[in-house]
């Protein structure tokens, strides 16, 4: 059964790009244990804007667990304690009367932060923009059923697409790779006919992309795996590497 | 003269759309390099949009409120997209599929234009299967379909759960193609805050950076807008946060016209509200009632023990169960149109036979086709749909049933356009929910999708050039003419009479009370008096806005509150058209229920011989009553009858 609680809250706060930040520390009370953790967020900022105080800034967007959008780093783990859930998917029956709850933006160079629990992620735009994609303009293509495709395969290919570019795998790595996020997409186009032509230079590239924005190197830690609340998976890693190596061999 | 031509092009339905194509004006290559394309958003019809004119050349410059165009509303879209593509041999055709849409609508939506949406509709799935999206596909390694409501035919294609997203995702690779090869300019976390018109064409937007809080001005030869529905008036609804009906209320105050503003969509499965502090409602995919039966209890004494908590619904034994939808409409049983379930829902709850706390949910559930199928192949189909319940409700819908409740979802309304998609002014263009569509009084499921991708992918590319090809010897514009100084002006200036309300009300406060009332009064049951009560409770909250919203911070740098008012402000007036829309049809058309208007059986009775128009509502002025246009619709190719789904 729902019931309420009351939590405090250590959040970081951050005026802009280029101010310090520092945690601050906020008690919320007679919290629905059946609210989502954004809901309960919602909450502190109503207290906030009724004590003429600026509201904690966090990205969100679906509330559903699909757009990617929100972020938090919450008591150390990204998107808080629930398994195989966003940030914006946890409620708060994962959380205790009387705790506290420590929540940080994520925490990786490549992802500077903007406002308070809010950071950029356009690198992540910049690395599909490198060759995440197959090279085909509109109009003119062959019929949807010219190819067949095997299912085992298009269901694999699924799989790896299902990445919604959250970052939570980067702020998770302690070399904060974004191995997992590329290595997604690589494998969902490598696994379809009509991506493997390219498959090589896609892997070249947005490997090279994610070097040249400062992600770090993958060390197999599986920290990403873990986090990741989409249950993409390590083999993904496993791979792009078999890709990247054969066209090295190519070249 | 009447200020709408909708400009339909001559001939038999069927060749409207190669005939136009046949005869249209086409830009060369040299010269679209030299124009310059404003498209706002980045959802399936932004991106589409903005990909397919980058692959031909134009100049685009492309605008997302979000932090990345992969995260458009369109992004969380489930069930799948419609195409006549008849790959099941079930007897499907353009016209079948061009049929079912202007009668799933309620016949008020545009023939022509409805006829081109399902001629184009199988060239998407071509497309989207080029790009690699990943659609759902049998073990003979061709597509797999499924059904939606409203059809008895399998054309809708699907990615598990997550449609919308794998769409999307292929128009934003492609979109991001087109960055990395320089024809397409991304400005992310940018938000359009008025439209700058020069010499009565559409020539640039100002835009406000929701990072630092800047202005600025940009050129366009042409401004496309698709920015998406404005369901959020609801507060409540099943869209995304940051949805919102801000542009199209800039577009109708400098000029374009809001058709329909009432027609919205209340989507009969939704997760039922838990409690004040709710934020949004969840949609649990409508290709659930393909293997899910609704129900609620027979007896009104078992409803109030479950609401009680006395009873479990898996202890209601099979003959006291009221399966009302497979009562009422033995044809088309679960997979009636939204519009109709959504009614039934309600009707159910009214009468006393709602469950879960509140008595407003009914039971969604999968029991027999669990038997018939196995959980492996549910789990197959729903699998995330499944989890995203439990996460939320924390109940095993394997298990118990699901609770549902219907929720705003989706508008028809929106901004006016002709066949080309162009709006009354000349150079605005809208595409995808935010224009009023295709789709009349009711869209049909899966059928979103397919408009915003027909719309960015097939149809803007062809009728944007018919426009710019008269426009190739306009120079680009510097921003320095008095028009866009004038607009940044007026937009800085409403900022700061924002910002010195300095009240005592936060934003989301009054955005909760705006939403009570429409809920309420526009809408599953609509009916004259309680609409007049709307009008003046929505002047009121307009009122109490104005003297008495609080943002804390400033212009300059990140303030979301600020962003949130701006858009209330543009909701609480999106809130009054929808009002006096309602009002002004006196009749019951798809998801506008008057109650006035109902069959001894409780269906929509529609007026045709008054009311088949397109209402397209002018701006007078503020607090000035809107002036009513009509656009006539005329039915060439099918005939108007009662929707039947017996
Ligand atoms: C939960 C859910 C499930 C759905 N499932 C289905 C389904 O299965 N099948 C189906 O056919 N339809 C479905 N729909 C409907 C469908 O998803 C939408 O109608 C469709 O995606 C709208 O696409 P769009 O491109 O028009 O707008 P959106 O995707 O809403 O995109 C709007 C864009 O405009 C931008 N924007 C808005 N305002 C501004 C501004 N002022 N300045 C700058 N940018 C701005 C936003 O940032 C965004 O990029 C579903 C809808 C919901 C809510
Ligand atoms: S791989 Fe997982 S954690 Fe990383 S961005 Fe994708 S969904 Fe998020
Ligand atoms: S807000 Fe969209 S994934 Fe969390």
């Amino acid at each position: 059964m729902e019931k309420n609680i009351n939590i405090t809250l250590k959040v970081w706060r951050q005026n802009g790009a280029k101010a310090k930040g520092r945690f601050e520390t906020y008690k919320v009370d007679n919290v629905s244990t059946g609210s989502s953790f954004l809901e309960m967020l919602d909450m502190l900022n109503e207290q906030l804007i009724n004590e003429n105080k600026e509201p904690v800034a966090f990205d969100h967007d679906c509330r559903e667990g699909i757009c990617g959008m929100c972020s938090l780093y919450i008591n150390g783990r990204p998107h808080g304690p629930d398994d195989d859930v966003t940030t914006c998917q946890l409620h708060m029956r994962k959380f205790k009367d009387g705790q506290t709850i420590t929540i940080e933006p994520w925490r990786s160079a490549a992802f500077p932060v903007i406002h308070d629990l809010i950071v950029d992620r356009r690198a992540f735009d910049k690395i599909i923009a490198a060759g995440g994609y197959v090279s085909v303009n509109t109009g003119g293509v062959p019929d949807a059923n010219a190819i067949a495709i095997p299912k085992p395969d298009a269901d694999e290919a699924m799989d790896s697409a299902s990445c919604i570019g959250c970052g939570a795998c980067v702020a998770a790595c302690k070399n904060g790779s974004a191995m997992l996020f590329v290595s997604a997409k690589v494998s969902q186009l490598a696994l379809l006919p009509q991506g493997r032509v390219e498959g090589a230079r896609r892997a070249k590239a947005m490997v090279a992309k994610m070097d040249e924005l400062g992600f770090g190197n993958c060390t197999n830690t599986g920290a990403c795996e873990v986090e990741c609340p989409k249950n993409i998976s390590l083999s993904n890693i496993a791979r792009l590497n078999r890709e990247f190596l054969y066209a090295k061999l190519q070249d | 003269m009447s200020k709408l031509n909708a400009r339909i092009p001559e001939g038999p339905l069927a060749q409207k759309w190669t005939n136009y194509k046949d005869h249209q004006k086409l830009v060369n290559p040299s010269n679209k390099r030299k124009l310059d394309v404003i498209i706002v958003g980045t959802g399936l019809a932004g991106a589409s949009a903005a990909a397919s004119l980058g692959e031909m050349g134009f100049n685009v410059k492309n605008f997302t409120i979000q932090d990345s165009p992969r995260r458009a509303h369109s992004i969380a879209a489930q069930g799948g997209i419609n195409a006549a593509k008849n790959y099941p041999n079930d007897g499907d055709s353009v016209f079948r599929l061009f049929y079912d849409t202007i009668k799933g609508g309620d016949y008020r939506a545009r023939e022509a234009n409805v006829h081109r949406l399902a001629e184009v509709s199988n060239l998407i799935i071509d497309q989207c299967v080029a790009q690699g999206v990943p659609f759902a596909r049998e073990y003979g390694g061709l597509l797999d379909n499924r059904s939606f409501g409203g059809a008895q035919v399998s054309r809708t294609f699907y990615a598990k759960g997550q449609t919308g997203q794998q769409l999307l995702l292929g128009a934003y690779q492609a979109l991001m193609r087109q960055v990395n090869l320089g024809t397409v300019t991304m400005h992310t976390r940018t938000e359009l805050v008025d439209i700058v018109i020069v010499d009565g064409k559409a020539r640039g937007i100002i835009a406000r950076d929701l990072v630092t809080g800047e202005l600025q001005r940009h050129f366009g030869h042409a401004v496309v807008l698709a920015t998406g529905g404005y369901g959020n008036t609801f507060f409540l609804s099943t869209n995304a946060m940051g949805s919102n009906g801000s542009a199209a209320i800039k577009a109708y105050h400098k000029g374009a016209m809001f058709a329909n503003p009432c027609m919205a969509q209340i989507h009969p499965t939704c997760i039922p509200v838990h409690g004040e502090n709710q934020s949004k409602l969840t949609l649990m995919s409508e290709s659930l009632r393909n293997d899910g039966r609704i129900w609620v209890p027979k007896k009104k004494e078992d409803a109030e023990a479950i609401r009680n908590g006395k009873l479990k619904p898996t202890q209601i034994a099979e003959e006291n169960r009221d399966y009302y939808l497979e009562r009422r409409y033995p044809a088309f049983g679960n997979l009636v149109p939204r519009d109709v379930a959504s009614r039934a829902a309600k009707e159910r709850c009214d009468a006393g036979f709602g469950v879960g706390a509140t008595g407003l949910a009914v039971y969604l559930d999968f029991k027999s086709s669990i038997e018939r199928l196995g959980q492996k192949t549910i789990e197959a189909r729903y699998g995330n749909l499944f989890q995203m319940y439990e996460k939320i409700v924390d109940e095993n819908p394997y298990e118990t049933p699901m609770m549902i409740y219907p929720a705003i979802h989706y508008t028809m309304g929106g901004i006016w356009v002709d066949y080309e998609l162009q709006t009354t002014i000349p150079g605005l263009f809208a595409a995808g929910e935010a224009n009023f569509s295709d789709h009349g009084a009711n869209r049909l499921g899966a059928s979103a999708l397919m408009q915003g991708l027909a719309d960015g992918y097939f149809v803007l590319p062809y009728t944007i050039q018919n426009y710019l090809a008269d426009d190739i010897a306009v120079k680009r514009m510097t921003t320095n003419e008095p028009e866009f100084t004038e607009a940044e002006k007026a937009v800085k200036t409403r900022f700061e009479k924002l910002m010195n309300i300095k009240g005592n009300r936060s934003v989301d406060s009054l955005h909760k009370e705006l939403g009570l009332v429409m809920w309420d009064f526009v809408g599953m049951g609509r009916n004259k008096e309680g609409l007049q009560n709307a009008i003046d409770k929505i002047a009121a909250i307009k009122k109490e806005f104005w003297s008495n919203v609080r943002i804390p911070g400033n212009t300059t740098g990140m303030n979301i509150e600020l962003e949130k008012a701006s858009r209330l402000a543009d909701f609480i007036e999106i809130g009054d058209l929808m009002a006096r829309d309602a009002l002004n049809r006196d009749e019951s058309c798809g998801g506008h229920f008057r109650e006035e208007y109902q069959t001894p059986e409780g269906e929509a009775l529609r007026q045709d011989d008054k009311f088949a128009y397109v209402s397209c509502w002018e701006f007078k002025g503020n607090d000035v009553t809107p002036e009513l246009h009509k656009e006539a619709l005329v039915y060439e190719s099918v005939k108007m009858v009662q929707r039947n789904y017996k």
